[in-house]
C-alpha cells in the first residue's frame, strides 16, 4: 500500500467515523487540541485501525503522537513493517 | 408539601413517533405489532414483536454523544427532547437550574451480547470500542441523557421490571412533593431487539398468534394466549406547581397519588392481594374514593394469569361498578420497562381529548374480565377528570399512579 493511499484511508475514517471536516485534516493539526480527539476516541481509533489496516495498536503507542502527521507516520511505519 | 404537575410529555413508540401521532393511533385503535422472521430463525417460540424504526440521530447529536447510546437510549433521547420542548425548558434553563432525571430501564442486552461476540472472535477487549460499556449498563439512559442535556439534579435509573417507568414517576413525585427537587425528567425506555427477548420468549409467555400479528395482543379477552414484547421510550416532565407557575409553563395534569407494594410471592406469577394493596395505597395518598376514578389504564399484558388476577384486584377495590378500563397494550404490545411511563402519557392524552382508547381485540370476556367495564371500542366524548394507571412487574413489584386534570 502506498503512503498516499494510507493517508487517504486515514482521512476517510476520520471524516466518516469521527465526523471531522476535510479542511481540518492538515498535517500540523494537533489531535487533542485541534481535532478534539479525547481519551475515549483513542479507544475507538484502535478498533478502526484494526478494521482498516489489520493490525492492533496498543494504547501506549499513542503517547508520542501529537499531530496528524505523527499519526500518518505511525500508521505508515506499521503498515510497511507488516 | 408541593403539588406535583406534568409540564411536558414526549414519546417514541410503536404507535407513533411523537405525541400527535400517538394520540391519533390511540383514538383509532391502531396496532403497532408485527412479525419478525429472524426471531423464528433463531429458535424463538414467537416471532411477534412491536415494530419500531430506530431514530437517526446523526447530525442532531455529536458522535461522542451517540456512541455510548444503546437503542433504548436513542428512543429516550427523542422522547425527552420532545418533552423538554413542550415544557419550554431549553439549554439555558438546564445549565442554570438543578433539573434531575429518574428513568425506568431494566436491561441493555444487545450491547452486552455484541461485545461478547466480538470478544469471542478477536480475543482482545481493546477491540470492543469506547461505547460498549456505556451502552451495556442498566443506567445507560440516565447516564447518556444527563450528559447530553447537562442535568444537575438527581440522576438515577429505576429498575423494577415492568413497573420501572411507573415507579420512576412515583419516586419523582415524592422528591418534588417533599421539596428536594423542582423539576425531574421521568420516564421509561425499552429495547426491542431479539438479543434481549430470547430468555423471556423461553418462558412461553408470548402470544403465538403469528398469522394475525395485530390480533395477537388481546388483554382481558377470553382467548388471549400471551403478551407481545414491544418497546420505545416515554418521558414526562414532572415539576412543582410553584415552579411551573413561576416559569409560565403549561400545566398538563397533576400527579395526586402513588401507591406501591411487593407481592412477596412468586417471581413471575402475579397475585391479587399485592396489586390491590398498591391500588388502595394510591387512592389513600390521593385522598380519593374508588368511585371518583373515571378511567383505569390496566397493566393487563394479555397473559392468562396476569389479566385474571388484575381483573380480580380491580374488582376487589372498585366493586361491581368499575370505571372504564382498557389496556393500551392491546395496541402497543407490552412496553415493559417503558410501559408505566407511556401509559401515563396515553391516559393523559385521553384526558386531554375526552375519549377512552379502545382495548382492541377484546371480543369475549372471561369470568373475571366480565365484571369490568372494558372499553372494547373507542369511547368518544367521555370526560376524564381523574385516572389511575397500574404497572406490575417480575418479582411482584407493583405501582399505581393517579393523575388529575388541572381545572
Amino acid at each position: 500500500m502506498e503512503n498516499k493511499e494510507i493517508i487517504i484511508k486515514v482521512n476517510d475514517f476520520l471524516i466518516d467515523e469521527f465526523e471531522l471536516e476535510e479542511n481540518q485534516l492538515v498535517p500540523t493539526a494537533r489531535l487533542k487540541e485541534t481535532l478534539e480527539i479525547d481519551s475515549l476516541d483513542y479507544v475507538d481509533l484502535v478498533v478502526i485501525i484494526e478494521k482498516t489496516f489489520g493490525f492492533k495498536v496498543k494504547g501506549e503507542d499513542f503517547v508520542g503522537i501529537k499531530t496528524l502527521q505523527d499519526f500518518y507516520d505511525y500508521i505508515i511505519n506499521r503498515v510497511q513493517a507488516n | 408539601m408541593n403539588r406535583v404537575v406534568i409540564t411536558g410529555m414526549g414519546i417514541y413508540s410503536t404507535i407513533g413517533k411523537n405525541i400527535e401521532e400517538v394520540n391519533n393511533s390511540l383514538y383509532t385503535g391502531k396496532s403497532g405489532i408485527g412479525f419478525e422472521q429472524l426471531r423464528k430463525d433463531l429458535g424463538f417460540r414467537s416471532g411477534l414483536t412491536g415494530i419500531i424504526e430506530r431514530p437517526n440521530l446523526k447530525g442532531e447529536l455529536k458522535r461522542r454523544q451517540r456512541v455510548g447510546m444503546a437503542e433504548e437510549g436513542e428512543y429516550a433521547y427523542v422522547a425527552t427532547a420532545e418533552a423538554l420542548k413542550r415544557a419550554k425548558i431549553y439549554e439555558d434553563f438546564l445549565d442554570k437550574n438543578d433539573v434531575g432525571i429518574l428513568y425506568g430501564n431494566d436491561s441493555s442486552a444487545k450491547a452486552v451480547v455484541e461485545s461478547y461476540d466480538i470478544l469471542k472472535e478477536k480475543k482482545d477487549t481493546a477491540l470492543l470500542g469506547s461505547g460498549a460499556i456505556f451502552q451495556s449498563m442498566n443506567s445507560t439512559i440516565t447516564m447518556n441523557l444527563s450528559t447530553i442535556f447537562h442535568l444537575k439534579g438527581i440522576n438515577l435509573t429505576i429498575s423494577a421490571a415492568c413497573a420501572s417507568g411507573s415507579h420512576s414517576i412515583g419516586i419523582g413525585y415524592y422528591l418534588i412533593r417533599s421539596g428536594l427537587q423542582n423539576i425531574i425528567i421521568c420516564g421509561g425506555g425499552q429495547e426491542i431487539n431479539y438479543h434481549s427477548m430470547g430468555s423471556f420468549d423461553g418462558l412461553n409467555a408470548f402470544s403465538v398468534r403469528e398469522d394475525q400479528p395485530q390480533k395477537a395482543s388481546r388483554p382481558f379477552d377470553r382467548d388471549r394466549d400471551g403478551l407481545v414484547p414491544s418497546g420505545g421510550a416515554a418521558t414526562v416532565i414532572l415539576e412543582s406547581y410553584e415552579s411551573a407557575i413561576k416559569r409560565g409553563a403549561t400545566i398538563i395534569a397533576e400527579i395526586v397519588g402513588y401507591g406501591f407494594s411487593s407481592n412477596g410471592d412468586h417471581i413471575s406469577v402475579p397475585n391479587v392481594v399485592g396489586p390491590a394493596k398498591s391500588l388502595e395505597m394510591s387512592l389513600k395518598d390521593a385522598q380519593l374514593k374508588a368511585a371518583q376514578i373515571d378511567y383505569i389504564n390496566a397493566h393487563a399484558t394479555a397473559t392468562p394469569v396476569g389479566d385474571l388476577n388484575e381483573a380480580q384486584s380491580i374488582s376487589k377495590v372498585f366493586g361491581l361498578k368499575t370505571p372504564y378500563v382498557s389496556s393500551t397494550k392491546s395496541m402497543t404490545g407490552h412496553e415493559m420497562w417503558m410501559g408505566g411511563a407511556s401509559e401515563i402519557i396515553y391516559s393523559v392524552l385521553m384526558m386531554q381529548n375526552s375519549y377512552v382508547a379502545p382495548n382492541i381485540n377484546f371480543e369475549n370476556p372471561d369470568e373475571y374480565s366480565a365484571k369490568l367495564n372494558i372499553a372494547a371500542e373507542t369511547i368518544k366524548n367521555h370526560n376524564i377528570d381523574i385516572f389511575l394507571s397500574n404497572s406490575f412487574g417480575f418479582g411482584g413489584t407493583n405501582s399505581s399512579l393517579i393523575v388529575k386534570k388541572i381545572k
